[in-house]
Formats: structure tokens, C-alpha cells, sequence
């Protein structure tokens, strides 16, 4: 019910999101700015503008770390970036990026490749107050020591800590690394194909979907990806079962798949 | 105190352990029955990237199918499903599995609450959930919601327990509960296999 004033009154469909990890946001968020009822509840997500932005905020996750899964990270480095490479020109769409450290995990990797100069990365997120942050480029601190881990597990040989600069509890990194992004928001749910990509990352984003809005979220990959581009889910997601997966081909045993 | 399920019938079962709960689950597999019709659930807090290792050591100590638990899949009687390191494990009213990579819960992730909780919401009277040793009090809260559906609480002792403080934790918040020595674990689970 909650969810139909949502579609009703702002447009964003919830609808198809995976019902048990929906619920337990909302019921989260509920007992987290302590309302009197849940029809008070719902009445301000429904009525007050600011409060939905919260509400938006609050119930997608946006949990993410920088070089997470290093060995994905490096077979994107060794297999994956070099081929682009061939590419005149490289267009990267992060889908679903939330605060951007991904992105810019990513855009680490292509400098590093020689190749951030000739690429552009697309970085959407349903949420416009995230885009906000990961325009910014700016982390906690206290995270940087895990993240140069990860940098270092994946196969970085520089010293992490010469792509930022750090003030107070926050890092900042540096700003050739966000030169060669586009933020915009984009809803996976409801918007439209709107380039042609080389690579498309989504990680972690699918498995708060249903089965059938997965599929229709692959098809909308599928028509933004060039042939022979790379297709990158989470470690936990996976392209099996979904009508056009045969056009794929899986790298080494990597959530990557190629299309054919 | 509530000894069996209200309906006899054990639709589901959740193990959730903490430091020193290998032990335990290398103890009581060996002898868990072929015939256990009903899907278990495992929720152990360890470190991301040894996930496989978990899986192997329980897989070579039982004949029941034990993997590491995937997205969107459907729970089946007598297998037996891992939560995968660094993802909370939820459960649909379809009995499929999500799996969700939120905020850390009692700094664990995955969190034994959010699976007790969840699966409580969905199996209700019909779940059964294990505690085991731990040295953080990520479960109670979870227990407690068992509680509250009528499902069926099981606490490792603590005094015999490798790590007292989560069952110790579990003993003092939850009511009620049943309390249980490692070694009689493996029969009581098979107790609650159904006709």
C-alpha cells in the first residue's frame, strides 16, 4: 500500500522490489524516526516532499566500498580494460554507482591502464542526493585503510594514498579521476536505454530486484551494450536463467560476461 | 516453557553461531539424518573471501546437500544453505532466498537477526532457530521475534559453550527457550524431522 502511494504520488516504482529486503527498510526507517503510527508514517511519505527524499535515501541501499572484490577488480585490469583498450574511444556505464566509489575504483584502474584519457564514465544512480556525494569524490577516512587494502589486493602497485588528499575525516580524491565522469540519475526501473556502452557495471544493485524485473533490467543492458562489450553484476548475481544469456560468455570465474 | 512446536511440524531451520560455533556444526553434521525434510539455514559470522572453505568442511561431514546460499533461490527440504559472507540472508513469502548487501547489523554482516527475524516473519510457528557460541549478542534481538511468532528457540549452553556470551545473552532476554549441549544438538534436530 505504502509502495502504490509511492508509484502514485512521485513516480518511482518499488513495486518489483524484492519484498523482503524492501520490507525490512521500511520497517527500519519507521522505527528509526520514531512516528506515531504508520498511517503518519505514510502520510509524510506521501505528502512532504522533504521527508520522501529521505524516504528515497534511506530505502535504496547505498553500501558500497571502493575496489570491493579485489580479484573482480583485477581480472577488470587484466582481461577486461586492455581489450577497451583496442577502442578508439571508451564508454563505461556505472549503474546503480550510489556514492561513486566504484566509479572511481574504476577510473583508477583506467589511469593507471593509460586509458583514462580516452574514456567516459556514465555513473546513474535512482538517487539524486548519492549523485551529490559521489560528484564530490570525497570519503571517510577511517574507510581508506581497508579500500588501499583491496587496491593492493587487486593488483595496484602505486601507493593508493597519491590519488588523494586527506582533510579532517574525509579524503578527497583526485580531480582527474572525476573529469572523465557523467553523473545523472537514472531509474534501472523505469528509464530507457540512453547510449551504447563498452562495459555496463551493476553490482549489487539487482539483488534487491524480483526475478522479472531483473530479466527486464538485463534486456536493458543488452540494448545498451555494444557486441563484444562486458557485462559486470556483483559477486552473487548472476546472468543464468534469463532468456538471452546464451548470448553470452562468461570470463574466467568472474561475475563478467561478454556479449557475443 | 514451550518444548516442541506448537504445530509439530518444522518447516524451517536456522543456525546461527559466532566465534567458536564451528565446533559445534563439525559436531553435530556427521550426525544429522539423510531424512531431514525440512531446509537449514546456517549464519555464521566470519571474515569475506573464505566463503568456499565453510561449505567444503560441513559438505565432507553430511550426505545432505549443503551450499553456499544463492540469490533468489528457492529453500528445499534437506539441503542445506550458507549464508555468503558479507551479505545478510533474507527470506521470501515464496520461500526463495534474497540476499542483501545493507548496513552492517551488530557489526556483522551477514547478521544472525536479520535471518532469524526474517525467516520468523515468513515460517512463523513452524521455525525453529539454534543459537550457538559467540562473543557478541548479534541473535537475541532475532530470537526474540521467533518468540513472538510462536516458533521454537534453541540456546547452546553456555557453560559448555567455547564463547558463553551470545547463548549467555540469548538465555537472559529470550523466553522462553530450550537449552542445549552440543552433543544432543544432531538428535534433536533429526526429532524434528515431520511424517
Amino acid at each position: 500500500m505504502l509502495l502504490n502511494d509511492v508509484l502514485e504520488a512521485h513516480g518511482y516504482d518499488f513495486l518489483e522490489y524484492s519484498h523482503a529486503s524492501i520490507k525490512r527498510r521500511i520497517t527500519r526507517l519507521y522505527s528509526l524516526d520514531s512516528f506515531v503510527s504508520f498511517a503518519e508514517f505514510r502520510y509524510a511519505i506521501k505528502t512532504d516532499k522533504q521527508y520522501f527524499k529521505r524516504f528515497l535515501e534511506e530505502i535504496t541501499v547505498n553500501v558500497t566500498e571502493m575496489f570491493r572484490d579485489p580479484t573482480f577488480y583485477k581480472s577488470l585490469r587484466n582481461d577486461v580494460l586492455p581489450v577497451l583498450g583496442t577502442y578508439p574511444f571508451i564508454r563505461i556505464w556505472v549503474a546503480g554507482c550510489s556514492t561513486g566509489e566504484e566509479a572511481y575504483s574504476l577510473a583508477i584502474l583506467l589511469k593507471e591502464l593509460n586509458l583514462l584519457n580516452k574514456s567516459l564514465i556514465y555513473a546513474t544512480d535512482i538517487n539524486p542526493s548519492v549523485l551529490e556525494k559521489a560528484k564530490k569524490g570525497m570519503f571517510p577516512l577511517n574507510y581508506l585503510k581497508g579500500y588501499s587494502e583491496n587496491y593492493v589486493q587487486s593488483g595496484g602497485v602505486k601507493d593508493f594514498s597519491s590519488y588523494y588528499t586527506a582533510n579532517y575525516s574525509l579524503v578527497k580524491f583526485d580531480e582527474s579521476l572525476n573529469s572523465k565522469m557523467i553523473f545523472s540519475t537514472h531509474n534501472l526501473v523505469s528509464d530507457h536505454s540512453f547510449n551504447e556502452f563498452q562495459l555496463i557495471l551493476c553490482r549489487n544493485v539487482l539483488i534487491y530486484f524480483d526475478k522479472d524485473l531483473q530479466h527486464k533490467v538485463f534486456n536493458l543492458f543488452d540494448n545498451s551494450l555494444e557486441k563484444l562489450g562486458y557485462l559486470a553484476l556483483g559477486s552473487k548475481e548472476s546472468l543464468d536463467f534469463w532468456a538471452n544469456a546464451k548470448d553470452y560468455k562468461r570470463i574466467r570465474n568472474e561475475k563478467i560476461w561478454r556479449k557475443l | 516453557m514451550a518444548e516442541t512446536l506448537t504445530q509439530g511440524k518444522c518447516s524451517a531451520l536456522v543456525i546461527g553461531g559466532s566465534a567458536g560455533s564451528l565446533d559445534v556444526l563439525l559436531e553435530i553434521f556427521p550426525s544429522l539424518s539423510v531424512n531431514i525434510n525440512f531446509p537449514i539455514i546456517l549464519v555464521t559470522h566470519r571474515k569475506a573471501g573464505n566463503d568456499s572453505l565453510l561449505t567444503e568442511l560441513l559438505k565432507n561431514r553430511t550426505s545432505l546437500t549443503v551450499r553456499e546460499a544463492e540469490e533468489k533461490e528457492k529453500l528445499l527440504p534437506g539441503y542445506v544453505y550458507i549464508a555468503p559472507a558479507d551479505y545478510h540472508l533474507l527470506v521470501e513469502n515464496d520461500h526463495t532466498i534474497s540476499l542483501d548487501y545493507s548496513e552492517k547489523v551488530n557489526y556483522s554482516r551477514p547478521s544472525i537477526d536479520v535471518t532469524f527475524q526474517s525467516a520468523a516473519e515468513i515460517f512463523k510457528n513452524e521455525l525453529v532457530c539454534i543459537l550457538l557460541s559467540g562473543s557478541n549478542a548479534d541473535g537475541v534481538e532475532g530470537l526474540k521475534t521467533v518468540n513472538k511468532y510462536d516458533g521454537l528457540v534453541l540456546i547452546q549452553n553456555p557453560e559448555t559453550a567455547s564463547m558463553a556470551y551470545m547463548p549467555q545473552q540469548a538465555v537472559n532476554e529470550v523466553k522462553p527457550h530450550i537449552i542445549l549441549d552440543s552433543y544432543k544438538m544432531a538428535g534433536y534436530i533429526n526429532g524434528l524431522i515431520h511424517k
